[in-house]
């Protein structure tokens, strides 16, 4: 029932926030989110540090079809929910000072959006996570598009068309699989796992490649990346938190739990060419994000570099590397949405069409949006004790062992990563202030309440990983030991 | 057949009714009309009354899925007449013809949905072809209305010319024309080449009345002149009965021969998607675009028909549902717009969704809906459709499907891109009338349902 809840609360409130004033639908909408932490954290606070899928729901949606309505979550769903509803009251806030028009309409399609992705996140059945997968892209696109700058329209209809095309492939990959369990099909996912592993090689090849067309456009991964940094940066800034901090780890999600298991024959195959289509994504963006004068787009292709890192760990198929990886998840969640939240605060105040030579001296108006600002940039290059630390580590390491030299390499992304980022908090932070800083205002209380959650999270994080490793650590075992046996089965049985 | 029977009676009767001073009583009498015979539909669900006895000679069968395809169709068929209001109302000087029309066309739709007998068939297609000629025309002042029921009455005269001829040709080689007789004739070992080239010319008197490519160019030209009212009505009970008539043949009576046919039919389904999804990329006219997405949809239903299997039947009456349910709360906003723009091109969409949210919404979601985006029937529909392709072993057809699905995004998402992005010069609001409102409701309902909770509907079948 609570997974139930936590689909169905942002939906009805949603709709309720259409039925309030302008002025007032904000905060209906920032109550909303609250009640849905809430929830979460009831659920994390049950959440019992085993294998298992909890929570669990399930009821017939198409019973002649073997199609269910059922919902779970284990430890790395877990994860993922809890960052879903911790980033969105930080989103919804961030929003509250940037006069939008039809607001209601603006933050009703910010909860549809969290229903779907928590839909995504929960599903347990394979039509079910197309559902919702599907489902979350209306929200956005709509979000992107309305209220989006100048070029919006032919920039969000790349988006939207991109990632359906990826999206299509995917359902064709679920049918098949659907259609292989057996006399009396059934959707539900231990069934779809079942009748993966069971496939030849080409088969397995199949579904492998439609699977991976949805994932890799979604993350992106390098070089399916093409319609990201135009998005990212049309889109209004709580939009471009909501695609980076939470809509991106559907992607990655996707890749652990309905690509891994599901062909591992497949996924071993197609490993090294994955890994290092990673590693040349996480240099390519983190170069590129060097060359970036426009703080938005630098920050769009900064999130593009650790996505890549991400793909790579994941498919490293070690238990650091997977570790890593979710626990990264969460933390670029946090520092994505806080970055975003900064760059947001900055282009309001001085323009939008700045470059990043015109900046400076903000410290000096407004230390403490520099503090928040430091404290989430420092997440973001992983400096120990911050969010990005844990993570980074352990992905690095999970790749270093795949590879040594794919490893160092991807080990640059700690470097180039740096550069980028403490220019980009020099540069518009400190020095003397120019024209366009030379007025620049405090934080307002909404804004330094966005910010607040997120930084505590990095402080936390940073601190206590094992709070947050320890949830994960017994389904992510699980998974892995599941994907190598079945791996060397079907190294052993099939030619 | 009570709906046949009770359907012809009260169009006849509607049409009396216009000798009435009163002409606002004819909307209400046409919608009760059609009411009652939808509710004398579903009496024969679970067991066929036969109300005619000796009369009854087995020329149409009733079954579950003969009702759930006459059940659209009035539903249609409701939703057109309630659409009607002020378009007929107002600019007609003889309503009265126009509902009566309306019935009788849709009686031959509900005679092609449940033939046994090639004659029911024929007659169907006629009965259902010659009030659309007419009412395709019905601007008699407007070239393009005079110049899309020229087009339709001589290419649909011709069509009908060839299933005749099929006919003529299948009863030669079988001498049946019960689609029973046929079957058994299909069973034989060897066939003529008679029937096969009967089966053919059938074929292509049906497909053209689907508007699946070749025979697919009357469609955007009728579609765009004839009024909107009929375009909907035309796009979509003709669509609904033309498949279901299609299966029909090909399922019961020319089951046996499978793999005779089912190449051919898969090449003009793939024909059919990629004339109607690339070509609607260049369409700058509203109706033109929906006509030509109604090509690609044929193509989609094909792809079913194609599969014939278990789950086809289920998925192309699901289809149809879900189509009918979108392309209607298409029509009917753009037949709401153009009473005040009188145009067919997107900018007279522009900033609706500012004026009228309702509109916006409704129009959005009719085109997610034909789209095929979850949350909408038309995702459950061509999931379907999608199955039992795949059960049949037509993976290939699909990965065509799926790519032109991916072009037909481009030019459904013009619709809510004019609706919502775009701005107006004038900010007028646009008045709907409640007739029309109720369409846009039970349209969208509909369509939320039917994605939602596919289970109510597909458990009665």
């Amino acid at each position: 029932m609570l997974s139930l809840t936590l689909i169905i609360l942002p939906v009805i409130c949603g709709l309720m926030v259409l039925a309030f004033k302008s002025d007032i639908a904000k905060y209906v909408a920032l109550a909303a989110a609250v009640a849905e932490l809430a929830v979460v954290l009831v659920a994390f606070s049950g959440f019992a540090t085993n294998a298992d899928v909890q929570y669990a729901f399930s009821m017939p949606w198409m019973p002649e079809w073997g199609i269910s309505f059922s919902l779970g979550m284990d430890g790395i769903s877990m994860m993922l929910v809890f960052l879903a509803a911790i980033l969105m009251p930080s989103i919804i806030l961030s929003a509250f000072n940037n006069e939008k028009k039809f607001p209601p309409v603006f933050y009703a399609l910010m909860l549809l959006m969290q229903s779907g992705l928590m839909g995504v996140f929960l599903a347990q059945d394979g039509f079910l996570f197309y559902f919702f997968w599907e489902i979350a892209l209306i929200p956005i696109y709509f979000l992107a598009s309305i209220w989006g700058s100048e070029r919006k329209i032919p920039v969000t209809t790349k988006f939207f068309i991109y990632t359906i095309f990826g999206s299509l492939f995917m359902l064709l990959s679920i049918l098949y699989l659907y259609l292989h369990t057996g006399d009396t099909p059934s959707a539900a996912i231990s069934d779809l796992y079942r009748a993966g592993r069971s496939l030849g090689h080409l088969e397995q090849t199949y579904v492998f490649l439609g699977l991976f067309a949805a994932f890799a456009i979604k993350m992106p991964l390098f070089p399916f990346h093409t319609w990201q940094p135009d998005t990212y940066t049309e889109a209004p800034t709580p939009a471009t938190m909501l695609l980076s901090g939470i809509m991106l780890k559907m992607g990655v999600y996707g890749l652990i739990r309905w690509l891994l298991p599901v062909v591992p024959w497949a996924v071993n195959e197609w490993t090294p060419i994955i890994i290092v289509l990673s590693v040349i994504g996480i240099i390519y963006g983190s170069i590129i994000a060097i060359r970036q004068r426009d703080i938005k787009r630098l920050v769009a292709y900064s999130s593009f570099a650790h996505v890549g890192l991400m793909g790579a760990a994941i498919f490293s198929l070690e238990i650091e590397g997977l570790q890593g990886a979710i626990i990264q998840m969460v933390a670029h969640g946090i520092n994505v949405v806080g970055l975003f939240h900064a760059v947001q605060i900055i282009r309001t105040r001085v323009g939008r069409t700045l470059d990043i030579s015109d900046l400076g001296g903000i410290t000096q108006s407004s230390p403490s949006l520099t503090v928040y600002f430091m404290l989430v940039l420092l997440g973001s290059v992983a400096l120990p004790l911050t969010n990005g630390f844990p993570g980074e580590f352990l992905m690095l390491k999970g790749v270093f062992m795949y590879n040594p030299i794919l490893g160092v390499v991807a080990g640059l992304t700690i470097i180039l990563g740096a550069v980028y980022m403490l220019r980009l908090f020099q540069s518009t932070m400190f020095g003397p202030k120019t024209e366009a800083t030379q007025n620049f205002a405090k934080l307002t209380f909404s804004e330094g309440m966005a910010f607040f959650p997120l930084a505590s999270l990095v402080l936390l994080m940073g601190f206590f990983p094992n709070i947050f490793l320890s949830i994960t650590e017994p389904a992510a075992k699980a998974l892995l030991t599941d994907v190598v046996s079945a791996l060397s089965n079907s190294l052993t049985l099939k030619p | 057949m009570l709906s046949i029977v009770l359907l012809s009676f009260f169009g006849i009767v509607n049409l009396f009714l216009g000798f009435q001073k009163n002409k606002n009583i004819l909307l209400p009498a046409a919608f009760i009309f059609t009411l009652i015979v939808f509710a004398a539909n579903l009496v024969d669900f679970n067991q066929p009354i036969d109300v005619f006895g000796e009369f009854n000679t087995g020329m149409l069968t009733i079954d579950k899925i003969t009702v759930g395809f006459t059940a659209i169709i009035l539903v249609a068929n409701l939703l057109v007449i309630l659409l009607a209001d002020k378009y007929i109302l107002g600019k007609q000087s003889q309503p009265a013809e126009y509902f009566s029309i309306l019935m009788l066309s849709t009686v031959g739709a509900i005679m092609m949905v449940s033939y046994d007998h090639l004659l029911i068939l024929f007659l169907g297609v006629e009965t259902l072809s010659i009030p659309m000629y007419v009412l395709a025309g019905a601007e008699k002042r407007n070239l393009r209305s005079n110049e899309a029921a020229l087009k339709y009455f001589l290419m649909g005269a011709f069509a009908t010319g060839f299933l005749l001829f099929g006919v003529a040709l299948v009863y030669g080689a079988t001498g049946a024309f019960s689609l029973a007789g046929i079957k058994e004739a299909c069973s034989a070992v060897e066939q003529s080449p008679l029937l096969i080239l009967g089966l053919g010319f059938l074929l292509v008197g049906m497909l053209f009345k689907v508007s699946a490519a070749p025979f697919h160019f009357w469609t955007p030209d009728v579609y765009q002149g004839a009024p909107t009212l009929f375009t909907a009505f035309m796009s979509t009970v003709v669509k609904t009965a033309g498949f279901a008539a299609i299966y029909r043949l090909l399922s019961s009576g020319f089951g046996p021969i499978v793999p005779t046919w089912s190449i051919a039919l898969a090449v003009i389904a793939v024909v059919t998607l990629l004339i109607g999804n690339l070509i609607a990329i260049t369409q700058t006219s509203f109706k033109r675009t929906m006509a030509y997405s109604s090509i690609s949809h044929a193509g989609y239903m094909l792809i079913a028909i194609v599969a014939m299997n278990s789950f086809s039947q289920e998925a192309i009456l699901y289809y149809s549902a879900a189509y009918t349910f979108a392309t209607i709360a298409a029509f009917a906003v753009q037949h709401v717009v153009e009473q005040h723009h009188d145009r067919d091109d997107f900018e007279i969409f522009h900033g609706i969704g500012k004026t009228n949210p309702f509109l916006a919404l409704v129009g959005t979601v009719a085109m997610l809906s034909l789209a095929g985006i979850p949350l909408t029937g038309g995702f459950i529909g061509k999931l379907m459709v999608f199955t039992s392709a795949y059960q049949s072993g037509f993976g290939w057809l699909l990965i065509v499907a799926v790519l032109m699905s991916t072009v037909s995004m481009y030019y459904y998402l013009r619709l809510p891109i004019a609706i919502l992005l775009k701005k107006t010069v004038t900010e007028e609001k646009i008045s709907v009338s409640p007739g029309a409102s109720i369409v846009l409701w039970i349209c969208l309902i509909g369509t939320v349902v039917l994605g939602l909770f596919p289970n109510l509907f597909t458990s009665l079948f």
